[in-house]
């Protein structure tokens, strides 16, 4: 951490950023207004795939870059899951120099037009910025102005490859390509492994591309994160499931010296409540598989989906609140939210809620579904829906809702989409029965080093977290690749 | 990219295909299947390996055409590429010593009983096999099966081949002359529900191969849940093998019919685009 401070204070007093911090006063930045996304028609987006957020444009990031008072103590860092130096790259940014501003974000960020599309920053880097910490004041909009540098790069055509280490000549293997694959795998090979990534699917990049949504996260955007790693080397494989097609030992026969399993989510979580295996009712997972990883609603495709008219969407969380404005787009005339607690304890991110309410998603809070009933083909017609109110906060710190007995009423629906949640995927722990699981599935590993109880096996994302972000995901992959260069190290010396 | 090596015309509507999958040939065992994609357009879709060759590295599929995906996978020819084909996936078949087995295939699930088939026989039990099928040219496999049962009956439904009647005819028929230790049925959901409830008289242990809905294949979408002795479980990663007696099958029967208007409507589309 020292390191890192002495780094910090060296960049900061580069000659260009003592220059730029004097150029204006800090009064003169603090009185300009925080930026505000350019968003699509409400009522014309929520009929299509267009992305919702557009960009900011040059001029206007190049504004909301000289708010940032380029601190002595940039706490914003300390909100960031993978370390970004934002400071730096915002700076970069009110120099108008955009290609270095996204060269600086790639230094730590393998992935930085995705996380400036879904990062929760308002609960990472800007609750930690001094506008929000000191001044009380809106923080710098550090998220737009991420995606602004990343994406003025991919459009640029001088997409910048990040320098990769000397090859070491030992091969390491990533399993799952989602977020946190992707983060551990742009780390080792910086380091110099001879990275291979195995994927499951038929398509690279894991709950990048089969969960969240076009409208959300064009993918594009994905793949050229993708292309870009490619370039530095790192190797990937689909239709390859680990544990199945080829075991853990089948790699380490063919040299693999450490592997990072990241295979993220896997079985959807139900309520058990009656008729919830009727037809016409989907966890979320299936539903935007469907439409995003499959393209079912585009005819050209073969994968086909239930386009609901009247839809109801169980739970409270950014998956949910993707799934209804899914079924928005495909032409629901009442996209529902049903959410068991008030408002302010919904998961979701601010933004998605306010998108969400913006393209007429209606919200049904204090809700929960009892029961579904059927016609007789078993395509479910009604839900049956509790009433509930707010008890004394749980163990999660929100507050308890409380079914109010006799309270139920029926609404009519005719696509339900559950989603409350998912359990760890199960491959890896049921091939590898050696591997410590804890209770609910989650590999357990040592949160310094990410190393599990089988000790070539590191892990990170949502194997390990049960359900977290995509950025708290990379997170873990950046921690595991050091822990696996920090172990693989060790084995070199020992030879 | 997988190769097909070799194709054959079972009948009109079935088709067997050898595919080049070489990892999957060495790490498949009975009862596994595989998700295939047929073309960058294509949906995933299950299907059983009926058998596999590790010297050559293929894989035996056996399909019959029931809508759009599998028309475009029977079409196929020697020569040419499945674009994804990813498993071994679910639980291999448990297979132990039981003493007699009644092993009941129907139309086209013949295919993957095969393969457990062989492998009930390597582990030391006698074979009575009952293959049935609307007519005789739907009868698939069968001087396979008759080679690895100690006996082999013929069953149709229009009498053209074997006896005439239904797989439950011929299962009582064997029921009814002497002990069983064990059932396996798979074929096509309301027969393996027939099936089950035959052997349920008899109080014989049966095992069902489910072919329900998937879409990942991997425990992901929940596209494929099915109730079985009460409780929900996903027949890709806790199946595809469960205790007959305990499956829902009027359930599975309804839940395979999900997206039934959608399967005629494209199909009718496909048949006119290829016309």
């Amino acid at each position: 951490m020292e390191d890192l401070t002495a780094y910090y204070k060296t960049e900061r007093n580069q000659e260009w950023r003592v220059e730029l911090r004097k150029s204006k006063k800090a009064k003169e930045r603090t009185d300009i207004k925080r930026v505000s996304m350019p968003e699509a028609d409400p009522h014309v987006r929520n009929k299509n795939s267009e992305e919702v957020n557009k960009g900011l444009p040059a001029d206007k990031a190049v504004i909301e870059a000289s708010r940032c008072l380029d601190c002595a103590n940039p706490t914003c860092i300390t909100g960031c899951p993978v370390g970004i130096n934002i400071p730096k790259f915002i700076k970069y940014i009110e120099k108008e120099d955009f290609l270095n501003a996204a060269k600086v974000l790639k230094e730590t960020n393998t992935l930085p037009a995705v996380c400036g599309r879904v990062c929760p920053q308002e609960k990472q880097c800007e609750e930690q910025c001094f506008y929000s910490l000191s001044l009380k004041k809106d923080p710098v909009a550090i998220g737009h102005l991420e995606r602004f540098a990343a994406d003025f790069e991919q459009h640029s055509g001088q997409m910048s490859v990040p320098e990769v280490g000397q090859p070491l000549g030992i091969k390491v293997a990533v399993i799952g390509s989602g977020p946190a694959g992707l983060a551990c795998a742009g780390d080792l090979i910086k380091f110099g492994y001879d990275v291979t990534v195995y994927e499951a699917l038929h398509e690279l990049g894991g709950v990048l591309k089969y969960g969240i949504p076009e409208f959300r996260l064009p993918n594009s955007i994905v793949d050229v994160e993708i292309d870009n790693m490619k370039k530095m080397g790192v190797k990937f494989r689909k239709d390859v499931i680990i544990g199945k097609t080829l075991t853990i030992d089948d790699l380490r026969k063919q040299g693999y010296k450490a592997f990072f399993v990241g295979s993220g989510a896997g079985l959807p979580n139900f309520m058990n409540i009656p008729g919830e295996n009727l037809n016409n009712i989907f966890s979320a997972n299936e539903y935007l598989t469907r439409v995003n990883l499959m393209n079912a609603a585009n005819n050209d495709y073969d994968t086909p989906v239930i386009s609901g008219n009247l839809v109801a969407v169980i739970g409270g969380g950014n998956t949910a609140m993707d799934s209804v404005r899914t079924a928005k787009r495909l032409g629901a005339e009442r996209a529902m939210i049903i959410y068991r607690r008030s408002r302010e304890e919904m998961p979701a991110r601010v933004e998605e809620v306010k998108h969400a309410l913006e393209e007429d998603i209606e919200f049904m809070n204090l809700h929960s579904p009892v029961a579904y009933s059927g016609d007789k083909e078993g395509k479910v017609t009604s839900m049956r829906l509790q009433k509930m109110k707010l008890g004394e906060p749980d163990a999660s710190g929100r507050r308890r809702p409380i079914p109010i007995e006799g309270s139920e009423f029926d609404v009519e629906v005719d696509t339900v989409v559950v989603s409350v949640g998912v359990s760890p995927n199960p491959l890896i722990p049921s091939a590898l029965p050696e591997l410590k699981v804890s209770d609910w599935g989650t590999i357990e590993v040592n949160p310094e080093t990410m190393q599990s109880s089988v000790s070539d096996i590191f892990a990170g994302g949502d194997i390990v977290r049960g359900g977290a972000t995509v950025i708290l995901a990379m997170g873990d992959g950046r921690k595991a690749a050091a822990g696996i260069h920090k172990y693989v190290g060790h084995l070199v010396k020992a030879n | 990219m997988n190769k097909i090596i070799e194709k054959e015309i079972f009948s009109e509507n079935v088709v067997q295909l050898i595919l080049e999958a070489p990892e999957i040939s060495r790490s498949r065992k009975p009862g596994h299947f595989v998700i295939i994609r047929v073309d960058d357009k294509g949906e995933r879709i299950p299907l059983t390996i009926a058998g596999a060759d590790t010297k050559k590295g293929t894989i035996r599929l056996i399909i019959q055409k029931v809508g759009v995906s599998s028309a475009k996978l029977i079409k196929l020819n020697v020569g040419d590429s499945v674009l994804d084909v990813v498993g071994p996936l679910g639980q291999a078949t448990h297979i132990e010593k039981a003493g007699t087995v009644l092993c009941a295939g129907g139309g086209v699930g013949i295919a993957p009983l095969l393969p457990i088939v062989e492998g009930l026989k390597q582990a030391g039990n006698r074979i009575v096999s009952v293959l049935a099928a609307r007519s005789k040219d739907l009868i698939i496999l069968e001087d396979e099966m008759r080679h690895l049962s100690d006996e082999l009956i013929v069953m149709t439904d229009d009498g053209s081949y074997g006896n005439k009647g239904l797989v439950t005819h011929g299962m009582e028929d064997v029921l009814n002359r002497e002990k069983i230790d064990l059932s396996v049925v798979i074929g096509p959901a309301i027969m393996m529900k027939f099936a089950a409830l035959t052997t349920k008289k008899f109080n014989v242990p049966t095992m069902a191969s489910l072919n329900t809905i998937m879409v990942d294949g991997t425990g992901m979408c929940g596209a494929c849940r099915i109730t079985v002795g009460g409780k929900t479980k996903f027949v890709c990663v806790d199946g595809p093998e469960f205790d007959a007696h305990q499956v829902d099958f009027d359930q599975m029967l309804q839940r395979l019919g999900a997206y039934k208007d959608q399967e005629m409507k494209a199909y009718k589309e496909y048949l006119k685009s290829i016309a």
